[in-house]
């Protein structure tokens, strides 16, 4: 299980350094980073010595060495655009992603879950028929579009919500939370929607095919003619089994719903990273673009690991398997 | 002679498909005495497992129960609500599986599961229904019982989880067990066990037995009686030596003849020419006619109902004396 464990944090390790690379080759091919830095009347001098001040004379390896050694303690350089630590501006933006994306993705799993189940236990009724239909709907619309339907419809229209921005946030040492202000709720709920829309019908739809699946088997059959109450046959022993690839799913997403959350957080204005990294690329902000891939990518990785860690917890077979080969 | 502990009369399934109704089971009878075993023989197909699904109340749509009756023990079940004939799978009537591989929930312990079915219908503690649970393993022979019911399904061989499944069936002391096909999945060392178990199993407790096999062989060592499927009907129904012996319908004769024996007589094992027809394309009269050796007009016409004859009961018009008027 150790051993397990750590061989899958090497391998984070490793895919972590390659996205190193990538985020470092940015700065080489995305144009000359003193141009970005400099005003266009600099003299030649001034501008080699700006060049030299950030070491951009160096071989490029000593710099792929001095970038990596950085990024891994959290040190991504100043932005071009806010002359300010990159890291301390996506500390700050942050939270607000994470309180989207952990919102949105709760949003996801209950309610794709419980239209998931309905729909497999009372496949043929009216409500269940409506959920593949809306399912449809959020599996195809764009996500933009249902950001500004839904502003349409509760920000413009009725009045109830507003459309764009945090609402009232409160600090709590470095992190700020809308959690604990009714404006800053109320400013969750559409983005939070917008974003959880897709993996609530991914969700929803995994769990229906998964559950229908898991009915035919044996077990399931086994478990009937047992005489077990039809309750604990689709509570206890359907939905558990159902549940090991919903957290595969709901795990992995977590992942896009942070990168995603880029085009939501522009249709709200929302304060969080991906609204930085759309600015930061209107911008060629290039310290900040290289930055934000490093973070996603992190997280996604960090997800991977942790996904793969809990399914050993929750599937007894494969805590086993695991332990035998290594 | 004492009420029956299983009575199917004139039983009819169907399953409605695309292309109209399908009688899977077409007018079965049959009667299981207290602490007696029988067995239900036939080709894939010929209705076995339906017939005992059908008893257990399991028949899913699209198929359903279209007439005749089956009673436990003198009480109507083949119209009970769901609830009520829920509360007797299980506790009434146990069912052993094909596949003990596939049988178990992969995710729970064994005595998770096992403590699960016995509080679902006995009104005992956890505590209580762990050391019952204890007791079950014990009893159908998983040695160290007290370590292995923590144990994850995947733990056990093929064998012992089949065990587990039997421990499942009888532990709420079930009048009958309905075994479908329980030794097919296993190797042959192993289906001796589990055969001998089952049969012990019966006999300490006096628990009637529908054991389903396609396997003759098991049939001959384990059962009293034995009945024949063949199409969705019972060919012939009697005392397994007297039909192992001495068979009367001609499908059980070709079955009988397929049985390889250990005299070492290098006979050629005869085959029954042709296969099973499908449930759309059963034949007029008798289901059997086109295969059969010793077919006459009225077979192609007429469908043979049962006979007695002697302790033995055959649906063949061969031993049927008296002509009927339509065989003309």
């Amino acid at each position: 299980m150790l051993a397990f464990t750590l061989r899958r944090a090497l391998q984070a390790i490793g895919v972590m350094f390659a996205v190193g690379i990538i985020a470092f080759s940015m700065f080489r091919f995305a144009g000359d980073p003193v141009n970005q830095i400099v005003s266009i009347d600099t003299s030649a001098a001034e501008r080699e010595a700006v060049r030299k001040s950030l070491g951009l004379d160096d071989p490029v390896p000593v710099q792929f060495v001095r970038y990596f050694g950085d990024a891994a303690q959290f040190k991504f350089g100043v932005s071009y655009q806010f002359r300010q630590p990159v890291s301390t501006l996506l500390m700050e933006r942050m939270p607000a992603t994470l309180e989207l994306a952990i919102c949105a993705t709760i949003f996801a799993m209950v309610f794709g879950i419980l239209m998931g189940v309905y729909s497999a236990l009372k496949r043929d009724t009216a409500l269940a028929k409506l959920f593949q239909a809306v399912s449809l709907i959020g599996i195809s619309l764009p996500t933009f579009l249902i950001g500004i339907l839904l502003i349409y419809l509760f920000a413009v229209t009725l009045g109830w919500l507003p459309s764009f921005g945090r609402g009232e946030v409160v600090k709590l040492g470095w992190w700020t939370t809308g959690l604990l202000t009714l404006s800053g709720l109320k400013a969750l709920i559409m983005p939070s929607i917008t974003l959880g829309l897709f993996q609530m019908t991914l969700i929803m739809r995994l769990v229906r095919a998964e559950m229908l699946e898991v009915l035919r088997t044996d077990y399931i059959r086994f478990a009937r003619a047992r005489g077990l109450t039809t309750r604990a046959i689709h509570f206890g022993h359907a939905l558990k089994n159902t549940l090991i690839p919903v957290i595969t799913v709901a795990g992995l997403q977590f992942g896009s719903v942070i990168a995603f959350s880029i085009i939501t957080e522009t249709v709200f204005q929302w304060p969080g990273m991906g609204l930085l990294f759309v600015q930061a690329v209107q911008n060629v902000d290039i310290p900040i673009m290289a930055a934000y891939l490093l973070m996603v990518s992190l997280i996604f990785v960090t997800i991977n690991l942790v996904v793969d860690i809990l399914y050993t917890v929750v599937d007894p077979r494969l805590r086993s398997t695991v332990g035998r080969a290594t | 002679m004492t009420e029956p502990v299983l009575s199917v009369r004139n039983l009819k399934v169907e399953f409605a498909s695309r292309r109209g109704t399908l009688r899977a089971i077409d007018d079965v009878s049959f009667d299981i005495a207290k602490g007696e075993v029988l067995g239900v023989v036939g080709e894939s197909g010929a209705g076995k497992s339906v017939t005992g699904l059908s008893v257990i109340g399991l028949i899913d749509p699209p198929g359903r129960i279209a007439g005749g009756e089956i009673r436990l023990a003198g009480l109507r079940i083949d119209n009970l609500p769901p609830e009520e004939i829920r509360r007797i799978r299980g506790k009434r009537i146990g069912m052993i599986f094909q596949d003990p591989l596939t049988s178990l929930n992969p995710l729970y312990r064994v005595g998770d599961q096992i403590v699960e079915t016995i509080r679902t219908h006995l009104n005992l503690s956890e505590t209580a229904a762990r050391r019952r649970a204890i007791d079950l393993l014990a009893e159908v022979g998983i040695p160290a019982p007290e370590k292995r019911i923590d144990g994850y399904p995947h733990e056990f061989s093929g064998g012992m989880r089949q065990r587990v499944v039997i421990a499942l069936a009888i532990c709420a002391e079930p009048e009958l067990i309905i075994a479908d096909e329980p030794t097919t999945a296993l190797d042959v060392s192993v289906q001796a066990q589990i055969i001998s178990l089952i049969k012990r199993l019966g006999r300490d407790h006096g628990t009637a037995v529908m054991l389903v096999t396609h396997d003759m062989g098991v049939i001959a060592e384990t059962s009293d009686r034995v009945a024949v499927m063949y199409a969705g009907r019972v060919a012939e129904i009697g005392p397994v030596q007297d039909v192992v012996r001495n068979p009367l319908h001609p499908y059980a004769k070709g079955l009988m003849g397929a049985i390889p024996t250990l005299a070492g007589d290098d006979k050629r094992l005869v085959q029954i020419p042709g296969s099973m027809p499908r449930l759309s394309a059963i034949p007029r009269g008798c289901s059997f006619n086109p295969r059969c050796a010793f077919v006459f007009d009225r077979c192609r016409v007429e469908r043979p109902e049962p006979l007695p004859r002697g302790t033995q009961s055959v649906a063949c018009h061969l031993y049927d004396s008296v002509p009927a008027e339509s065989a003309a």
